[in-house]
């Protein structure tokens, strides 16, 4: 009856789900729970929670009674309640709904449901819906807007909210915008850079200049935007590519960087008269030219090195395994949650953009934030205006990854926390992530002819200068300014993309495509403009699908919306791929073609011309510049708050105390709270898991098998050494040498692994910190060399650091993180940590040397000397010694020996294995904490059968080893008369403090 | 049967561990074959070839409005069937984690009384999975028990040893609810369950201890741990810690699919 359906006009209706009495509510428990760690008064008492779905269609009511019941509502658990803005029982409510534009990632998949069950179209939005007890409206609204939502964002409701209609774009119409820039002043060009958020230098803006008096026009927006992409920092990465003028100035006893050129000639590096040293291009010149030069010294398994979105190294014959670590620190010091999950949707997208794509099979996180006490209870106002909770960005970034990689089906099975208080207003998020391909799928080049084809999500506002944004230093404002920087992901939009890209590649007539690369930062702007680099590309922004109307060309070329992927594909394979996409419900858009004659960038809107540019100016025409760099050692600084340097030997009357409370440290303690969170077994790959032992101890490292089944197995890990940030250098040696020993421990073979670099630094326009970040560098360079483990890949992000309200700037450390992979010959040799028999030795092997400097122990109670050295020569030698004896099977159990030193380790391993350990006070002098706690380098502890020391000792050489235990099973740790303690009581110590 | 018998493992947007699934039948002695759920809902009948069907884990569709919702929405509308065809041929299926959570929303887990048939349309839920108590994803290893009067063809015949009888689970949303009490206990008599976690090592508040049902043919079987992660001693969580006496059996992630496989084959050489 046409009359009924008329009457029936398109409405939103609102549908809320919530559970049963008596049928428990285990997600408004988990509120409350959050709610309460905030420490406020008074506290709720209760709170219930319910989903909120609204629904944008023209529905009879026994629709919606039949999407409420057999779709949105679990009858045995929940009830449903549809167009009813109930007032509960409560003393209030707060509904969190995300901001019209930000990605709902379930709405999609109820709105595909419905379409199944009732054949319409609708359009869906969720929410979510808590009622309070105990508190008011006010204090309810506090707590939701610290720990249920984000107003960058959420909508915050203190009622249920039923809009009338959702919005809806509008429609666009073309303007072409130039930007006058020939005639204007220095002033007026750095004006323009800032204020248009392009984030160019002078000199830079004054290429373009000069570009464009060339070309005897204005630029168009469009252009500017796309050279401003491509030039930024986080795309080119200008710093580390930079020519560096570096000097040392009152440096005292560090190692000069002078001496280290007249010891070898060191490539790019001119030293001058007055002491000064010139670098040419840093990273080439340090981090590159390591791994060079061990190729040119017979390292024949790095197969892509620097050049593509990922490190590759060959596996076996038939397989490449490829490694990319990345950070995403300013989206996540605005928006933990969806900063962090797009961090590592990124970097899964880099892997599937390796060579002809690969299949991700691991991921890896580490984290860098204050201390998770400090701003709780009445300290909470000392936080600075513009921050997050440390602990609410932990847990937030630990939710973004678990989400995203449990979603994906990727193992999240490496990682580490940091925690200082200067990462308090710029929290680092690292991601990594590895994939397996076949060695001829390793090289991808787009040809002459070639269409453009994007593949995945669709393209929106948001992200819209992500690549800028991270260049730039973040204030207490920027959550403002840059909210369209931060975004949700959408995980099976992802995973969707990734079987058809599989599918594709391994079609049985050939890969059907010739290159692909991942829509990161700069979005189309940067993935066509690489890719199209040597043969020009021509592209039409009006066939981009879009996820709302109204976006400007400039809005799709820029935009950095997830998920998506640009493949340059022959039009022969088309109709092949659009069937896989059709399959896998991916859509396809052919966006243009590679090859112009001129190699321009041409970019069309609806047949109209709306930029136009040259290749070669885009991609070399940014000006070369020549930086300052000063080192300066740095002097003894005012203990700032949780950074005790002072000594105060009362703190630490004996080994128990101190024992306890490093185990305690954030650093130390167990991570299983993060651990457990990720499925860090999905694909069935993980032999090594990151708890091992009957008592889930601390691995060193995972082991995973990338190819079923082949005895060889990949090593993950990774070295960060922080605490020695007073010297980069030695920092980085620490760094290195730590990766190598996680690897070494479960039984890598050292002699092939291949590391990782990603540089976090304060504003490298101060030549202090840039400074700093020579000496990290130049210690990538003979740390590499010396341990002949290349660098396939690296990142940097170079500007971290928060400027308060009152114009206080809170630098980061220079963080360094070193992510190592190393193949193992046979994974039935691996080892784990755990201690495995009673009446085995505990041996240390390696020289303690004579420091608590950059000690846990010395954070915590005081201590000096000078920063512990890496032995270039006797570091990898130990490596390599250690993994023989493993190799030989005459290791039970190997940890390496690192934050908070060798009782730390030791306890580590006994109470992983649920076994007793006597300490022979004769080797470990329960009087001095530099040999119980020091944190020298190059140590492991290994686990011998008792008869076994004579022939270890033989394996190793003249490297040191002394045996320092014996293990039982009387469930204690003992040292002598001085120590005497439950090792079950040592594990609950350590499992406490992050037990969230 | 003359060659392996063949594993449908059918996979759609979301599902991510077919892949190890189809290791695990491989390992057992099938042949994997994955069929996406879309060329499924094109031509249903394709399911007349399976000899298994494996139901994989993973987030499909995200696990929007619950774990596997959606999911089971495209089988109720599209598929069910087809999937009682193949059950009433006497297929075996399983269906670890999310494939669980999918199996029993879409009515094909608990299944129809002994004796009885299935319904034509899809039966409503009668027992359901949802959050862990704990309200949090959660992967570990479990221990778990086999009960002894199960008539599930998968885990019946286990052999367990202390040490050997671990499995790993890893989801969010595992804690079973049955809809009435006396469910339980009807599941129980009729040898429904499949697998208890260990009453001291429940990881996520289900009631009855329950980890895995089967139907009254014991032939499905859903479970939330992930059998097809336990088929080689090295992806044990101590492995490293094990004595020769305890690896020397397959691991029980992979008896679990020899038995399975072994029941086809054995079935075909009868009708032979």
């Amino acid at each position: 009856m046409p009359g009924m359906t008329a009457t029936l006009s398109t409405a939103v209706h609102r549908i809320e789900v919530r559970p049963r009495a008596g049928r428990g509510d285990p997600r408004g428990e988990a509120a409350l729970r959050q709610a309460r760690s905030l420490g406020l008064s008074p506290e709720p008492t209760r709170i219930e929670s319910a989903s909120i779905y609204l629904i944008e269609a023209a529905l009879e009511p026994e629709q919606l009674e039949r999407i409420a019941r057999e779709l949105l509502a679990d009858a045995i658990i929940e009830e449903s309640v549809i167009n009813e803005q109930r007032t509960p029982n409560a003393d209030a409510t707060i509904e969190v709904h995300p901001l019209p534009g930000v990605m709902d990632p379930d709405a999609d998949a109820v709105a595909k449901a419905i379409r199944a069950m009732l054949d319409i179209e609708v359009a869906v939005r969720t929410g979510r819906r808590y009622d309070f007890h105990g508190v008011d409206g006010n204090a309810a609204k506090t707590i939701a807007g610290r720990t249920l939502a984000n107003p960058v964002i959420h909508g915050i409701y203190a009622e249920p909210f039923h809009p009338e209609a959702f919005p809806h774009g509008h429609s666009y119409e073309l303007k072409i915008v130039e930007v006058p820039i020939r005639d204007l002043d220095e002033g007026q060009l750095e004006r323009l850079s800032r204020e248009g958020h392009l984030f160019l230098s002078l000199e830079e803006m004054r290429a373009i200049q000069a570009e464009y008096r060339r070309l005897g026009r204005e630029p168009r927006e469009i252009e500017l935007e796309t050279l401003a992409q491509t030039w930024s920092e986080h795309c080119v990465h200008k710093t580390l590519k930079a020519t560096v003028r570096y000097r040392e100035r009152d440096a005292g006893e560090i190692t000069s960087i002078r001496d280290l050129c007249a010891r070898r000639d060191r490539p790019g590096h001119t030293v001058h008269d007055d002491g000064s040293v010139t670098i040419h291009n840093l990273l080439k010149s340090t981090v590159a030219a390591a791994t060079h030069e061990l190729m040119e010294d017979g390292i024949d398994w790095c197969l892509s090195v620097f050049v593509d979105n990922a490190g590759i190294i060959a596996f076996d014959d038939e397989h490449a395994v490829c490694f990319k670590a990345e950070t995403h620190n300013h989206p996540s010091a605005i928006e933990p949650y969806g900063g962090a999950a797009t961090g590592i949707g990124g970097c899964i997208r880099d892997i599937i953009g390796t060579g002809l794509a690969a299949k991700p099979i691991a991921a890896t996180d580490v984290f860098c934030v204050a201390h998770p006490d400090q701003f709780v209870g009445d300290q909470a106002a000392q936080l600075p205006a513009g921050c997050l909770d440390p602990r609410r960005i932990l847990q937030q970034v630990v939710a973004g990854v678990r989400d995203y990689g449990n979603r994906m089906g990727i193992p999240t099975l490496n990682g580490a926390v940091w925690f200082d208080n200067d990462y308090v207003g710029n929290p680092l998020v690292y991601c990594g992530c590895i994939g397996v391909m076949p060695r001829d799928r390793i090289r991808g080049e787009p040809r002459r002819g070639d269409r453009i084809i994007a593949l995945g999500g669709r393209t929106g506002r948001d992200g819209i200068h992500g690549a800028t944004f991270s260049s730039a230093e973040l204030t207490d404002t920027h959550a403002d300014e840059f909210s369209h920087a931060v975004q949700i992901g959408n995980p099976v939009t992802e995973k969707k993309l990734l079987d058809a890209i599989l599918e594709a590649r391994d079609h049985e007539g050939g890969c059907l495509f010739s290159a692909i690369t991942d829509c990161g930062a700069g979005g189309f702007s940067s993935a066509v403009g690489e890719m199209g680099e040597a043969l020009g590309a021509e592209v039409h922004l009006e066939r981009a699908p879009l996820k709302y109307d109204g976006l400007s060309p400039t809005e799709i070329w820029i935009s950095e919306a997830q998920e998506r992927m640009v493949l340059a594909v022959p039009e022969s394979a088309l109709d092949a791929l659009r069937a896989i996409c059709g399959k896998h419900d991916v859509e396809l858009c052919d966006l243009g073609s590679f090859g112009t004659p001129e190699r321009e960038l041409i970019l069309n809107y609806h047949g109209t011309e709306v930029g136009r540019m040259p290749m070669e100016f885009l991609h070399e025409g940014i000006p070369q510049t020549v930086r300052e760099a000063v080192f300066e050692s740095p002097a003894p600084a005012p203990p700032a708050p949780g950074r005790h340097r002072r000594p105060d030997r009362d703190l630490c009357p004996d080994p128990l105390a101190a024992l306890q409370k490093l185990l305690a440290h954030p650093n130390i303690a167990s991570k299983h709270w993060i651990i457990q969170q990720y499925d860090h077994e999905v694909q069935g790959r993980t032999m090594i898991k990151p708890l091992v032992g009957l008592h889930a101890g601390p691995s060193d490292a995972a082991v995973i098998t990338p190819v079923e089944g082949s005895p060889r197995g990949l090593g993950i890990a990774n070295g960060l050494a922080t605490g020695l940030r007073d010297d980069p250098y030695l920092m980085t040696l620490a760094a290195i040498d730590e990766c190598v020993r996680n690897l070494v421990c479960v039984g890598v073979d050292p002699s092939r692994i291949a590391i990782l670099d990603n540089f976090c630094w304060p504003s490298c326009k101060d030549p202090h910190n840039l400074g700093a970040l020579v000496r990290a560098a130049e210690g990538c360079y003979d740390g590499a060399k010396a341990y002949r483990t290349p660098f396939i890949s690296g990142k940097d992000s170079l500007n971290n650091q928060f400027t308060t309200e009152d114009g206080r700037t809170i630098q980061i450390p220079p963080t360094l993180l070193i992510s190592g992979f190393g193949i193992v010959n046979d994974i039935s040799a691996c080892l784990t940590m755990d201690a495995k028999s009673p009446g085995s030795v505990l041996v240390l092997v390696g020289d303690t040397q004579p420091t608590l400097a950059g000690s846990h122990y010395a954070m915590l109670f005081g201590g000096e000397g000078e920063l512990p050295r890496v032995d270039l020569e006797r570091g990898p030698r130990t490596a390599q010694r250690v993994a023989a004896a493993i190799a030989q099977g005459h290791v039970r159990a190997a940890h390496d020996v690192s934050d908070g030193g060798v009782l730390i380790a030791a306890a580590e391993m006994a109470f992983a294995g649920g076994l007793g350990l006597e300490l022979d006070p004769g080797a470990l002098d329960a009087r001095d904490p530099i040999g119980l706690f020091g944190e020298s380098p190059g140590r492991y502890l290994l686990e011998i059968a008792a008869d076994d020391p004579g022939r270890v000792r033989e394996i190793l050489g003249e490297v040191p080893m002394r045996v320092i235990g014996r293990f039982d099973d009387s469930g204690r740790l003992r040292l002598g008369e001085a120590l005497d303690t439950s090792v079950d009581e040592l594990r609950e110590i350590w499992r406490g403090p992050l037990d969230w | 049967m003359s060659e392996s018998p063949v594993a449908f493992i059918l996979t759609g947007p979301g599902i991510n561990c077919d892949h190890e699934l189809a290791r695990a039948f491989e390992l057992a002695g099938a042949s994997p074959r994955p069929v996406h759920l879309s060329e499924l809902i094109a031509d249903p009948a394709r399911l007349d070839d399976a000899d298994l069907i494996g139901l994989p884990g993973g987030f499909s569709y995200g696990d929007a409005i619950a774990a596997g919702r959606v999911f089971a929405q495209m089988i109720r509308r599209h598929l069910y069937p087809a999937f009682v065809r193949a059950i009433e041929r006497g297929v075996p299926m399983i269906a670890p984690c999310n494939g669980f959570q999918i199996a029993v929303q879409a009515g094909l887990l608990p299944g129809p009384d002994a004796g009885s048939s299935w319904p034509i349309d899809p039966a409503p839920p009668c027992v359901t999975l949802t959050s862990n108590a704990s309200a949090r994803f959660i992967d570990r290893w479990c221990r778990i028990e086999i009960p002894a009067d199960t008539r599930c063809v998968w885990t019946k015949d286990l052999k367990l040893t202390a040490a050997s009888a671990l499995l790993p689970i890893a989801h969010g949303e595992g804690r079973f609810v049955p809809d009435v009490e006396s469910r339980l206990t009807r599941l129980e008599q009729a040898g429904q369950i499949a697998v208890r976690y260990a009453s001291d090592d429940n990881p996520n508040g289900s009631a009855g201890d329950i980890a895995g049902l089967c139907d009254a043919s014991g032939l499905i079987l859903g479970l939330m741990p992930h059998p097809e992660r336990y088929t080689t001693w090295t992806q044990h969580p101590f492995w490293s810690h094990l004595n020769a006496a305890d690896r020397a059996h397959d691991p029980p992630g992979l008896a679990m699919f020899r038995s399975a496989v072994s029941h086809v084959v054995g079935a075909a050489a009868l009708r032979v």
